[in-house]
C-alpha cells in the first residue's frame, strides 16, 4: 500500500467516524449541558460546607463524607429504602410474575386484565399519595371511620385489625412499601407477560411430550428462558424503589420520627430544612455510588447466568 | 470537512426532520421575554391569597400604570427552592419572600438580595413604620449587635400579622358538658377526660408539619422557664436534660398517655387537620390565625372560639408564637427597586389591607385596617400580646438540633421514647453541634 | 351402564380441576382488578359528591350526583390554558426523545467509532444516579443558556431526563435486529441515515410505542422542574396547576376530586390507545436484554 493511499484510508476512516459520531452528538450535547454539568457541580460541593444561599463556600476536604459516614440516621434511611425494596422485589415481583403467568395462558377476558393491571402505573403519584392516604386516614367523624380501610375492617368484623396506619411505626414503612409495590407492579407485570409471549410454544408442546407435568416444566422451561427478562425487571425494581420519595412525601409529610425517612428525604431535608447544601451533595454522591454498586453486582450476576 | 457528505446521504426524508425541527425551535425558542422598565414582579407561595393580590394589583395597575405581575408557586418547599435557585443565578424576582429562618434571611442580606428599607420606614416621622403593628414589623428587624452581624434596620414589608393559639369547638365541649374552656393544663386534662366519656377526640394538630409540634413545645418551655434560660440553653449554658426542659418534653408524654391527641397526630399535614377541626372531628385545635379563612370555607357553621393553650405555670404568662405572618422582601439589585418599594408601601396602606383582610380573613398588619374583621378574628388579635417569635429572639438553635428536638417529640407522643430519653439525644447532638463551632 | 360411567370418571375429573383451576385463576385476577380499579373509582365517585356527605356517606354510588364539580373544576382550575400546555410539553418532548435516542441507539448497535462503549455507558450509569440536589446548578445554567421561562427550555431538560432509558432499550431491539435487511437496503443505494430511517425505525415501531408511553407519563406527570424552571403562568403544565388547585381547595374535596380526575383521564385515554402497541413491543424484545 502505498503512503498516499495510506493517507487517504485514515482520511476515509477519520471521517467515517466522524460521521458515526454525530448520530451520538445530539444525545450526548444534550446529556453533557443538562447532566454531567449539575453532576460534577454536585461533586465539588460535595466538599464544601454551605447553607445554599451565603456567598461564602468553604472547603472542608472529606469532612461532609466522614461525617455521613457516622450518620446514624442516613444508614438507617438506607435501611427503610432497602426494605421497600425488599417489599418491592418479592411481593410486587411474584405478584407481577403471578399475574403474568395467568395471562400467558388462553383465557377470557385476557386484553381486559392487560388494560387494567397497567392503570396504576399510570397516575401521578400526587393522586396515588392522596388517594390512598384517604384509605389509610385513621380517625372518626359521627362516630364512623374516615379511612376506607379502617371502615370496612370494621364492618367484616376484624375490629381488632383497625388499626392507626400512617402514624404506627410498625406499619407506616410497611403500608407506604405496599402502596408502592401497588403502583409498581403493573410494570412488571408487562415486561414479565411480553418475556412470556417470546418463550416459543413449541418448547412446552415439546415438554409435554416428554411427560413433565406443569410445575416441571415451569421449572425446566419457563423459568430458564425467563431469566434475562427477570433481572431486568429487578434492575429497575431495585432503582425505582430506592429512588422512591415523592409517594413519601405526600403520604407522611415529614415523616413518622424516622422510620419512613429514605434517602432522598434526607437530601431534600439537608439541603431546604437545615441547609446543609455540602452535605446533601455529598449524601447524593454517596447514594449514587451505591446504586452503580448495586447495578453492577447485578450485571455481573446477569452474565453469570447467561454463561450458565 | 464530514459535513457535506453527511447532508448528501440525508435524503429526502431528512430534510423534513430538520424542517419541522427548526420549526419547533423558531417556534418555542423565539418568545424572549423582555424586561419592561413598567413591570415589577412579585413571586409569592399563598394559595389562598393569591386572587386577592391578583385582584390588588389590577388595581394599582389602573391606579399608577405600574403593572405589577404575581406568580404563584406551590407548594412552599418547591417555592423555597425556587428562591434559592434564582438567587444563585441573581435573577429574583423585584419583590418575594423568603419563608426559612432568620439565619438564612441574613444570608440573603449577606449576599446583596435583600433591600435595607429602614430610611424608607423611618421617613416622614416614621409614617410608615408607626402605621404597622409593632410586632409585625419586628420579625422583619435585625437589632442592634444580632449574631448574624448585619447591618441593623428593616429588611422587609409585613403585609398580615398572625399568631398561633388554641381552638375549641364550642357544641362538642357542651356536649360534653364543659362549661367554658380550660384555663389551666389541669383543666385542661380533665376536659380531656371528659370529651373522652363522651367519644370526642381532644386536640388535632398538623404536626406532620415539625414546626407546628415545635410551636406548641416552645410554647410551653416559655412558660415553664422563661425566655432567659430558654435563651440560654440555645447558647449551650444550659442542657436539654435540665428538669425544666424535661417538664416540656413531658407535656408531649402526659397528653399522649391521656389519649389527648386526635389519632394519627405525628404524621397528620395541617391542611388535613383543620378539615378534622373544621369538621367537627375534635375540640380543640392547635392552629394559626390564617385558619379562620380556611373553617369559613369549610364549615361556615363551625362554632368556634380562640384561646391560649393553657398553661402549666401559673407565675408566668403564656407565650405563643406570632407577629408578622407573610413578609415581602425587595431585591436590592432590581433596577426597578424603587418602583416596588412605593407597591409595598401602598399593599400595607388602610384601605388595601382592609380589602386583604376581609377577602382573605386574616389579620391586617396596619392597625387602622383592623376595625372590620370577624369576630373569631378579633378574639385571635387579642392573643397579640402574648406573641413571641424565633425570627426576634436574639439567639436562634441550630437547625439540626431542631430536627433532632422535633423528632424526639414525635417519638414520645407514640410512646417510642421517654422524655428523659430524647432529652439526653437532644444533648448530644447540641454538644457535638457546639463543639464543631467552637473546636 | 356402570361400566360407562366408570369410564367417563377420568374425562369429568380432568373437565372440573380444568373449570375449577380457570376459577380460582379468574377470581385471582378479579381481586387485583378490584384493587386496582378501586381507588379510581373511588376518586371519580368523590367527585361527584358534595362536601357535606363526602365523608359521612360510604355507599359505592352516591344518591345524589353533582356534575358540578367538574365545570366548576375546569375554570377555577384554569386547567384549559394548563392542558394544552402539558400536551404541547408531552408531544414535544416524546417527539425529542424518539429522534435523539434513536439515532444514539443506532449507532451505539451498528455503527463504529472511538469511545463507543464509553458513551455507552455514561449513558447507563446516568440512569442510576439521582441528582435531587442538581436544581441549583440546573437552574444556573437554563439561566445563562437564557432558557428559563421559556418552552424550549423545559423541553429540553425534560428530554434528557427520559433519555437514558430510551437509548438502553431501543439499543437492545436494534441489537437484535436482523442484518439482512440492512444489507437489502445497502444494495439499493441507502446511506447510513437511510438505513437508519427506512429500515431501523418503521421496525423499531412496537419498541418506539414503549417509549412513547414511558415518556409520556414521566411528562405529564412532572411538576417539580416545571415549578422550578417556568414562571408564568401561561407556561405551566398541567401538573402544576393541579398543585396550585390542590393549595387553594384543600378543604373542598369532592372539588379536589374533579381536579384530579381531569388531569389523570388524558393520559389513561393515552395509554388505553397505545396499549395494544405497549404489549407487542415489549414482547419483540425490546426489555429482553
Amino acid at each position: 500500500m502505498s503512503e498516499a493511499n495510506e493517507k487517504s484510508f485514515k482520511f476515509f476512516q477519520l471521517k467515517n467516524n466522524l460521521i458515526n459520531f454525530s448520530f451520538v452528538l445530539p444525545a450526548v450535547i444534550i446529556f453533557s449541558v443538562f447532566y454531567i454539568y449539575p453532576f460534577f457541580e454536585i461533586f465539588r460541593l460535595s466538599f464544601y460546607s454551605w447553607n445554599g444561599i451565603s456567598p461564602i463556600e468553604r472547603f472542608v476536604g472529606w469532612q461532609n463524607f466522614i461525617e455521613l459516614a457516622h450518620d446514624d440516621v442516613w444508614w438507617k434511611s438506607m435501611g427503610n429504602a432497602a426494605y421497600i425494596t425488599l417489599i418491592a422485589l418479592t411481593f410486587q415481583n411474584a405478584l407481577a410474575f403471578a399475574l403474568a403467568l395467568a395471562c400467558d395462558r388462553e383465557i377470557r377476558m385476557k386484553r381486559f386484565y392487560r388494560v387494567v393491571f397497567f392503570i396504576p402505573p399510570v397516575l401521578s403519584e400526587i393522586v396515588v399519595g392522596l388517594i390512598w392516604q384517604w384509605i389509610l386516614y385513621s380517625g372518626f367523624q359521627d362516630g364512623q371511620h374516615i379511612g376506607l380501610l379502617n371502615y370496612y375492617l370494621d364492618r367484616i368484623g376484624l375490629h381488632h385489625l383497625v388499626h392507626n396506619w400512617l402514624s404506627n411505626p410498625d406499619t407506616a414503612l410497611t403500608c407506604i412499601a405496599v402502596v408502592h409495590s401497588w403502583k409498581g407492579f403493573g410494570w412488571g407485570f408487562i415486561m414479565l407477560l411480553a418475556g412470556l409471549q417470546t418463550i416459543d410454544r413449541q418448547l412446552y408442546e415439546a415438554a409435554k411430550v416428554d411427560g413433565a407435568g406443569s410445575w416441571r416444566t415451569f421449572w425446566n422451561v419457563t423459568i430458564p428462558m425467563m431469566v434475562p427478562v427477570i433481572l431486568v425487571v429487578i434492575v429497575l425494581t431495585v432503582l425505582g424503589s430506592m429512588q422512591v420519595f415523592v409517594l413519601i412525601l405526600s403520604m407522611v409529610g415529614q415523616g413518622l420520627v424516622y422510620h419512613t425517612e429514605v434517602p432522598v428525604t434526607r437530601i431534600l431535608s439537608a439541603m431546604t430544612g437545615t441547609n446543609r447544601f455540602g452535605y446533601a451533595c455529598a449524601m447524593g454522591v454517596t447514594f449514587g455510588m451505591v446504586l452503580i454498586m448495586i447495578s453492577l453486582s447485578f450485571k455481573l450476576l446477569s452474565n453469570k447466568v447467561k454463561q450458565v | 470537512m464530514g459535513s457535506p457528505l453527511v447532508f448528501k446521504q440525508i435524503g429526502g426524508e431528512m430534510k423534513k426532520f430538520f424542517g419541522v425541527v427548526c420549526c419547533c425551535v423558531l417556534f418555542f425558542g423565539c418568545a424572549k421575554k423582555q424586561d419592561d422598565p413598567n413591570t415589577i414582579t412579585l413571586w409569592h407561595w399563598m394559595t389562598d391569597r393569591h386572587e386577592a393580590l391578583e385582584q390588588l394589583a389590577l388595581n394599582y395597575e389602573r391606579l399608577t400604570g405600574v403593572k405589577v405581575k404575581v406568580d404563584l408557586y406551590a407548594p412552599s418547599d418547591a417555592y423555597s427552592q425556587k428562591i434559592i435557585a434564582a438567587a444563585q443565578s441573581r435573577i429574583l424576582p423585584d419583590i418575594y419572600g423568603i419563608l426559612d429562618k432568620k439565619e438564612i434571611f441574613a444570608s440573603f442580606i449577606e449576599s446583596g438580595y435583600v433591600t435595607d428599607l429602614t430610611e424608607e420606614f423611618q421617613k416622614d416621622n416614621a409614617a410608615w413604620e408607626n402605621a404597622l403593628f409593632a410586632k409585625a414589623v419586628d420579625v422583619n428587624r435585625f437589632a442592634e449587635g444580632n449574631i448574624y452581624h448585619i447591618k441593623p434596620g428593616i429588611y422587609g414589608v409585613p403585609v398580615d400579622v398572625t399568631n398561633i393559639q388554641m381552638l375549641y369547638n364550642k357544641k362538642l365541649l357542651e356536649r360534653a358538658g364543659i362549661k367554658s374552656p380550660p384555663k389551666t393544663f389541669n383543666e385542661f386534662l380533665t376536659a380531656i377526660d371528659a370529651l373522652k366519656r363522651v367519644g370526642i377526640s381532644g386536640l388535632v394538630s398538623g404536626w406532620g408539619e415539625l414546626w407546628l409540634a415545635d410551636c406548641f413545645a416552645s410554647n410551653y418551655a416559655f412558660n415553664i422557664m422563661g425566655e432567659q434560660k430558654v435563651m440560654d440553653t440555645y447558647q449551650g449554658k444550659v442542657p436539654y436534660t435540665d428538669p425544666d426542659w424535661i417538664k416540656v418534653f413531658d407535656v408531649f408524654r402526659i397528653l399522649s398517655e391521656r389519649g389527648a391527641f386526635a389519632e394519627g397526630i405525628v404524621t397528620k399535614p395541617n391542611k388535613f387537620a383543620e378539615q378534622d377541626f373544621a369538621l367537627g372531628r375534635a375540640a380543640f385545635g392547635f392552629n394559626g390565625s390564617w385558619s379562620v379563612n380556611v373553617y369559613h370555607d369549610m364549615n361556615p357553621d363551625l362554632r368556634y372560639g380562640v384561646m391560649l393553650p393553657p398553661p402549666i405555670n401559673p407565675n408566668r404568662p403564656m407565650s405563643i408564637w406570632g407577629g408578622g405572618g407573610s413578609s415581602f422582601v425587595v431585591n436590592n439589585i432590581s433596577k426597578k427597586k424603587q418602583k416596588a418599594i412605593d407597591f409595598l408601601r401602598w399593599l400595607t396602606a388602610t384601605e388595601q389591607q382592609a380589602f386583604l383582610s376581609t377577602e382573605t380573613r386574616n389579620l391586617p398588619s396596619n392597625r387602622e385596617a383592623l376595625t372590620s374583621i370577624p369576630s373569631v378574628l378579633a378574639e385571635y388579635a387579642q392573643g397579640m400580646d402574648y406573641t413571641t417569635h424565633p425570627t426576634i429572639w436574639t439567639y436562634n438553635e441550630h437547625s439540626l438540633v431542631i430536627e433532632k428536638f422535633d423528632k424526639g417529640l414525635q417519638s414520645i407522643i407514640i410512646g417510642e421514647k421517654t422524655p428523659q430519653q430524647v432529652a439526653r439525644e437532644v444533648q448530644e447532638i447540641k454538644e457535638r453541634e457546639m463543639k464543631k463551632a467552637h473546636p | 351402564m356402570n361400566k360407562k360411567q366408570a369410564d367417563s370418571i377420568p374425562i369429568n375429573q380432568y373437565q372440573v380441576t380444568g373449570f375449577f383451576k380457570g376459577f380460582l385463576i379468574h377470581t385471582f385476577l378479579l381481586i387485583v382488578t378490584l384493587t386496582c380499579l378501586f381507588p379510581l373509582f373511588w376518586m371519580v365517585r368523590s367527585s361527584l359528591m358534595t362536601n357535606q356527605t363526602v365523608f359521612v356517606d360510604k355507599s359505592l354510588f352516591p344518591p345524589d350526583i353533582h356534575f358540578y364539580n367538574y365545570i366548576q373544576a375546569w375554570t377555577e382550575g384554569n386547567f384549559g390554558m394548563y392542558f394544552l400546555n402539558s400536551v404541547i410539553y408531552t408531544s414535544c418532548v416524546v417527539f425529542g426523545i424518539v429522534l435523539v435516542s434513536s439515532l444514539a441507539a443506532y449507532a451505539f448497535s451498528r455503527l463504529q467509532f472511538p469511545g463507543k462503549n464509553f458513551f455507552f455507558y455514561m449513558f447507563v450509569a446516568a440512569m442510576m444516579i439521582p441528582l435531587p440536589g442538581s436544581f441549583v446548578p440546573l437552574y444556573k445554567l437554563m439561566n445563562d443558556l437564557g432558557l428559563i421561562n421559556t418552552r424550549i427550555g423545559y423541553i429540553l431538560c425534560m428530554i434528557n431526563v427520559g433519555l437514558s432509558l430510551s437509548i438502553l432499550l431501543l439499543k437492545t431491539f436494534f441489537d437484535k435486529m436482523p442484518p439482512d435487511l440492512e444489507d437489502a437496503a445497502r444494495m439499493d443505494g441507502c446511506g447510513r441515515l437511510g438505513i437508519w430511517w427506512n429500515v431501523a425505525l418503521p421496525l423499531a415501531r412496537p419498541a418506539i410505542a414503549v417509549i412513547v408511553i414511558f415518556n409520556s407519563l414521566n411528562v405529564w406527570n412532572e411538576y417539580i422542574l416545571a415549578t422550578l424552571l417556568l414562571n408564568d403562568k401561561n407556561l405551566m403544565p398541567l401538573q402544576r396547576g393541579l398543585m396550585v388547585f390542590q393549595g387553594s381547595h384543600s378543604v373542598d374535596y369532592p372539588l379536589l376530586m374533579a381536579g384530579l380526575t381531569i388531569a389523570a383521564l388524558p393520559i389513561i385515554l393515552i395509554y388505553l390507545l397505545m396499549q395494544k402497541h405497549i404489549i407487542k413491543g415489549l414482547s419483540s424484545g425490546a426489555i429482553v436484554g
